[in-house]
């Protein structure tokens, strides 16, 4: 089940969205409604998507220029703000996040179905198979502020049954830390190469949203490494419009870093 | 009147094996390097370090000077995953507390202002609480009864930070666009250090804003100047990372032959001898 076919009206206009820019997309609709907050986005996909939310359905937004300026306008991936509207170091982002106005997208090595999220260690923490970068503000992102994630190679390593260093709080852990770790605790959504995925059931449990083009419910489910839970009806990602298009190829990537993310 | 200029050899000297060291920069961003390859030279052991880590930890790491590391992150930013931190936690037996970022200030503003502890709710439910186990929580004593997790005061021996530039009495400036946490590693070390690109007379710290002057004299025991002492760290507006030298470190690294040669060409000399021949690199890149 791949849900509709894509919008023809939308593919005759140009080449057709390929599967990076259907992943930028998707992590644009990430920030859809959050109104004045600081959209923090890790990674080349993601900050595509936080550019174009701001400039098209999210006019709201507040983003740095991954130092500490806050900027105005939109600019390329790989290019210097020409507008600064603010000043936000490390010292004040921290303030920023314990206040709450701030939903991040963040790259974890490791989820599960919860939305536990390693980006620490691989193996015994004592003695690890592979050392990452530490659990970075993970643990204080995910009980201050929402959180959302983007995973660029969707495989059963990245989605796993459980991670070996909980970084980034899930769900069930966040319940089991009591009311101060749930009080202000939302992951919103996943985005991968794959699909569009969210945590809208009962006991929190991982969904699948919808598939990208192309891509189907029985593919993700085998390169998940946990029972996803699956509707009946898994409809297609949304396809960029062309406004979209055109603001990604020309305006925020004309150099198609995106490419590199997400190969064709 | 306290006159406080010194070498990089004067600053080693004051420190002793076994002390806690906190390293002030970010990442691979304005880091004290000039200090830490002293640090490197000398017979200081076993120190404890607490770090927003970049390659002030791989360097002492490489250098065997490291019992144990207290740190939200290693990394080279623009190279996610720092090699010889990388190796390190690999091989295992480093004494490691791993803090979520905001924890680590807290640790720092919490020996700042003499607290034992400040409260946080970053950890809760993170395994940032099993990896730690010395770590509690409080509940709140008030009528909402939350419980948070109690970060301990990071008390430091002493503090090594690289600022833009510093007068001799210690007044030390940041021309980049974040001051980092230096200011609170020198506020919880017993005694701080800052080196910097130039030693100016104080007058000249007015010549930007005078917010930029974020470390005040009576937090500072000594000043170095080291021209190009955060090398190869970015000191905006001085320098950026020096990206290619930074690459071939890393590469370097990953290989115990290489790692040789990279030491035997930069760090088996003083700070002029490292400076020239990052020059000397430079100068042979360009042709």
């Amino acid at each position: 089940m791949t849900g509709q076919e894509p919008d023809r009206g939308i593919l005759a206009t140009g080449t057709p969205p390929t599967r990076a820019e259907v992943c930028a997309v998707a992590c644009a609709e990430a920030w859809r409604g959050d109104g004045e907050i600081l959209a923090s986005p890790i990674g080349v996909i993601p900050s595509i998507g936080a550019r174009l939310a701001r400039a098209t359905f999210a006019p709201d937004l507040l983003l740095t220029d991954g130092e500490a300026l806050l900027a105005a306008g939109t600019w390329a991936i790989g290019a210097r703000p020409d507008q600064i509207e603010g000043w936000l170091p490390y010292r004040a982002i921290f303030d920023l996040i314990y206040n709450g106005q701030r939903h991040a997208m963040m790259v974890p090595s490791q989820i599960d179905r919860y939305g536990n999220v390693n980006i620490s260690a691989i193996g015994e923490f004592a003695r690890p198979k592979a050392a990452l970068l530490g659990v970075r503000g993970a643990p204080g992102n995910t009980v201050n502020h929402p959180v959302s994630y983007w995973v660029p190679r969707h495989t059963p390593r990245a989605f796993v049954p459980a991670v070996d260093m909980v970084s980034g709080v899930g769900y069930d852990r966040a319940a089991a830390s009591g009311p101060s770790a749930q009080r202000y605790h939302e992951l919103r959504r996943v985005v991968s190469s794959l699909g569009v995925f969210d945590f809208a059931t009962p006991d929190h449990r991982m969904r699948l949203v919808s598939v990208h083009p192309g891509v189907s419910a029985a593919e993700v489910a085998a390169a998940t490494g946990f029972d996803l839970m699956v509707p009946e009806r898994v409809p297609q990602t949304r396809l960029p419009s062309a406004a979209e298009l055109d603001l990604i190829r020309t305006v925020i990537d004309p150099d198609g870093a995106r490419n590199a993310e997400v190969p064709a | 009147m306290s006159q406080k200029l010194m070498t990089a050899a004067e600053v080693v000297a004051g420190l002793r094996s076994g002390m806690r060291i906190g390293i002030g920069g970010w990442g691979s961003r304005r880091k004290p390097m000039a200090l830490i390859r002293a640090l490197c030279r000398s017979d200081l052991t076993d120190l404890d370090v607490v770090s927003y880590g970049g390659p002030d930890v791989g360097l002492l790491l490489a250098a065997g000077k490291v019992r144990s590391l207290t740190y939200g992150f290693v990394s080279l930013d623009s190279i996610p995953l720092e090699p010889h931190f990388r190796a390190a936690r690999q091989a295992g037996g480093l004494k490691v507390a791993e803090y979520d970022e905001g924890m680590l200030q807290w640790g720092l503003y919490a020996a700042a202002c003499r607290l034992p502890f400040l409260p946080t709710r970053a950890g809760l439910g993170s395994d940032v609480l099993a990896v730690n186990p010395g770590l509690k929580t409080i509940t709140s004593p008030y009528a909402d009864g939350e419980e948070f997790v109690a970060v301990p005061a990071l008390h430091l021996d002493a503090a090594l930070v690289h600022a833009s530039r510093a007068d001799a009495r210690g007044n030390a400036q940041f021309l980049g666009p974040d001051p980092y946490f230096d200011d609170l590693f020198c506020m919880a070390a017993e005694r701080a250090y800052v080196s910097c690109e130039r030693v100016v007379p104080t007058a000249e710290l007015s010549a930007a804003p005078v917010q930029t002057v974020r470390i005040q004299r009576w937090m500072v025991a000594g000043v170095v100047e080291a021209p190009h002492g955060a090398h190869f760290t970015s000191c905006d507006p001085d320098y950026g990372r020096d990206e290619e030298f930074q690459r071939e470190y890393a590469v370097a690294a990953g290989d115990m032959a290489a790692w040789e040669r990279f030491r035997a060409r930069y760090l088996d000399q003083d700070e002029a001898g490292y400076q020239a021949a990052v020059a000397a690199r430079r100068a042979q890149g360009a042709r």
